[in-house]
């Protein structure tokens, strides 16, 4: 008995191996990468040559698109941006990979958190521990990190949506749902609370009925179900914002599906390669988005002012992020220290061919 | 009239007895009736729910799940489980995925193909690590499970096929309907079928039963359980690899988190359909019953607005209800008999 335990056992780890392999070179790359950088930080320099660029999950086109800025950024500035994240947007797995990070003393951190609450503890020990520490696209709480890099302000996100939205409903309005990621993504639900103030406010979107607000868990499958049930539950629905990039994708499909292209419009933020398909069948004619290239390109630049300490962590001071040009930050008393990127890109028709990514 | 005799010769009125032999006759009469009460229930609340095109919904989204829950019924009928068949899935439409991006003009059956045999080769593979390598079934396949999804990532270095890069004919595999039904409706009721009589009416197909029930009575019998159970991991990977195509063609995407977690619908659905998870008891009909009683529960907690915040555990408490009140009928059944 003992001797099959043992049989199960080591057949058990050659197949855990197997995947280790499968998933190996990445890993071993950047362990060797850590090493070499660690040996040069000994020498207290004041220049600060390895980060890394933390996504909320591996595999997703928008934050690998991130990347590709976030390396433009180290190569002008000539430092090394590894790119590390876990395989599912879990925020008990980012905490664990970030630890392992904070262990290895890297320099500066740029992340997009999981969930905001949860890495404040996990933050305040990077920061403890020196590091500089920067969030991306979706903010940790201002104890837990020094500076966010706010993509666009609150308001413009949420008002270039329903812009287009107003847009797409025509002259009379009509109803609209929004279809989100998860119930406690922080940077969703700021916008979807953003944009339910601006359509109880403001004349120009009086005539627009916000009928729901659905989750689609940034999962493909659960966002395509409840885009369909939007149009089982409202026939008269006109509108489906969908503030994220999987959603928007999903409701763009589940209504060409539905032969409702023309009666349904989708429209959020989505990405270019996504969307181009659905962009030109007319079921999403217009959607918009920041530039994530842009993004974590600011966000090397700002965390490498900080780690080098160009700037220290407090409004006013100013730095110069390569190509994007001159750069403040600024505090706001719910976002902490934050610096704007600038306003969101309107993707249509007419211009979504300049785009591949 | 030998119906009379029999029903005076046990002391029971005749309608009552008929009744009870359609009960005895259909195990999943439990089902049945847990499904048409929330069918009654969810329709008062939210009338669309018994509109065409909502029906028709249900049936696409549980399409998929009742083309692996067929596999994963074979698994399970050895006493056996796969829980790779999610990133087979995902491996396969990514890699199908990629191919036909990167060659334009390839035949939409060439693509089928592929997934079938992609597929197959990955259930060879689960196959040769249970039977040969005598790993239990649910470690094998937890372990594959992991290096199948690592595959998806380092096949496709994180990046998705998206709805542009496939061809328009692909889309139609699952979508079209030629016969007035969607295409994907038609398959999975026609793999459903063919499990059936393959499980019911042929030499393998018993013996599947046989070894799920007593593998070394099995092997008195003459049955060679090993094979038996390397044929049902073969089975398995290629029924999700073409499950894998289908897939790609209705969710016109292949993302590297395609299929995470489906593992698990299909056991539900084959468990709630009255699989015993100890090998050698359940049916297609039962497990047909199981997918849609799960397409119902997902599509109508939506519509009549159940917080998004308590779906999951509303869906959980709604699967062990439905197989409690299950197990309650059909013990009344045998007592009365």
């Amino acid at each position: 008995m003992k001797f099959r335990i043992f049989t199960i056992a080591s057949i058990l780890m050659v197949i855990l191996s197997l995947g280790l392999a499968a998933c190996g070179p990445q890993e071993e790359a950047t362990e060797a990468v850590v090493e070499e950088t660690e040996e040069e930080v000994v020498e207290e320099a004041p220049t600060c040559e390895n980060y890394v660029l933390v996504p909320k999950n591996l595999g997703n086109p928008y934050f690998d698109t991130g990347n590709v800025g976030a390396q433009e950024a180290a190569g002008e500035l000539g430092i090394t941006v590894l790119y590390q994240g876990s395989a599912t947007a879990d925020a008990t797995e980012q905490i664990t990979l970030l630890n392992s990070l904070i262990a290895q003393n890297v320099c500066g951190l740029a992340i997009s958190a999981n969930d905001a609450d949860a890495l404040v503890p996990t933050g305040q020990a990077a920061m403890d521990a020196g590091i500089a520490v920067v969030t991306w696209d979706s903010a940790i709480a201002p104890a837990g990190r020094d500076i966010h890099i706010n993509q666009a302000e609150l308001a413009g996100i949420a008002q270039i949506q329903l812009d287009m939205a107003s847009r797409l409903a025509g002259e009379d309005g009509g109803q609209i749902a929004i279809l989100s990621a998860t119930s406690t993504a922080p940077n969703q639900n700021a916008w979807i609370a953003a944009m339910e103030e601006m359509l109880a406010s403001e004349e120009a979107y009086a005539n627009l009925e916000l009928v729901e607000t659905v989750y689609g868990d940034d999962d493909d499958t659960k966002s395509y179900n409840e885009a369909q049930s939007l149009f089982t539950k409202y026939p008269d629905l006109e509108v489906i914002i969908a503030p994220t990039t999987v959603g928007i994708a999903a409701s763009a499909r589940a209504v060409t599906d539905a032969d409702l292209i023309g009666q349904v419009f989708v429209t959020g933020l989505g990405t270019p390669n996504q969307m181009r398909e659905y962009v030109k069948n007319g079921s999403s004619p217009e959607f918009a988005l920041w530039n994530p290239a842009d993004l974590a390109y600011l966000a090397v630049y700002t965390t490498h002012a900080l780690a080098t300490g160009e700037i220290t962590a407090e409004a006013g001071q100013t730095f110069t992020a390569g190509r994007l040009g001159e750069y403040t930050v600024q505090d706001d008393p719910e976002l902490g220290l934050n610096v704007l990127l600038g306003l969101p890109f309107v993707y249509n028709a007419d211009n979504i061919d300049d785009f591949d990514w | 009239m030998t119906d009379q005799e029999t029903s005076i010769g046990k002391q029971v009125p005749r309608q009552k007895l008929n009744l009870l032999e359609l009960f005895s006759r259909f195990r999943e009469v439990g089902i049945i009736v847990f499904i048409a009460i929330l069918v009654v229930a969810v329709s008062l609340r939210a009338p669309s729910f018994l509109t065409i095109n909502n029906l028709t919904d249900i049936l696409m989204n549980i399409s998929i799940m009742i083309i692996v829950a067929m596999a994963q019924t074979m698994v399970i009928l050895t006493g056996g489980i796969d829980l790779s068949v999610s990133s087979v899935i995902g491996l396969v439409a990514m890699m199908v995925g990629f191919t036909l991006s990167a060659n334009s003009g390839i035949p939409d059956i060439a693509a089928v193909l592929l997934g079938i045999a992609l597929g197959a080769v990955l259930g060879t593979f689960n196959g040769l690590i249970i039977t040969v390598g005598k790993v239990p079934p649910i470690i094998a396949t937890l372990g594959t499970l992991s290096i199948y999804r690592g595959l998806v990532f380092f096949y496709s270095q994180g990046t998705w096929i998206n709805a542009f890069e496939l061809p328009q004919s692909v889309k139609l595999l699952s979508k079209g309907k030629p016969l007035g039904v969607p295409n994907l409706i038609i398959i999975a009721l026609l793999i459903a079928a063919l499990t059936f009589i393959f499980l019911k009416f042929t030499r393998v197909g018993r013996n599947i039963y046989a070894v799920g029930s007593n593998a070394d009575a099995a092997e008195f019998a003459g049955i060679r359980p090993q094979r038996i159970k390397l044929l049902v991991y073969v089975l398995s990977g290629l029924i999700s690899g073409l499950a894998g195509v289908l897939w790609l063609s209705r969710f016109e995407s292949a993302q590297t988190n395609s299929a995470l977690g489906f593992e698990l619908q299909t056991v539900t659905a084959a468990v709630v359909g009255g699989v015993s998870t100890s090998g050698g008891v359940g049916t297609i009909p039962g497990v047909l019953l199981g997918a849609l009683l799960l397409g119902i529960i997902q599509n109508s907690l939506t519509l009549i607005q159940i917080s998004p915040f308590w779906q999951l555990a509303a869906q959980g408490l709604l699967i062990i209800i439905a197989v409690v009140s299950d197990k309650l009928i059909s013990k009344r059944i045998v007592r009365s008999k």
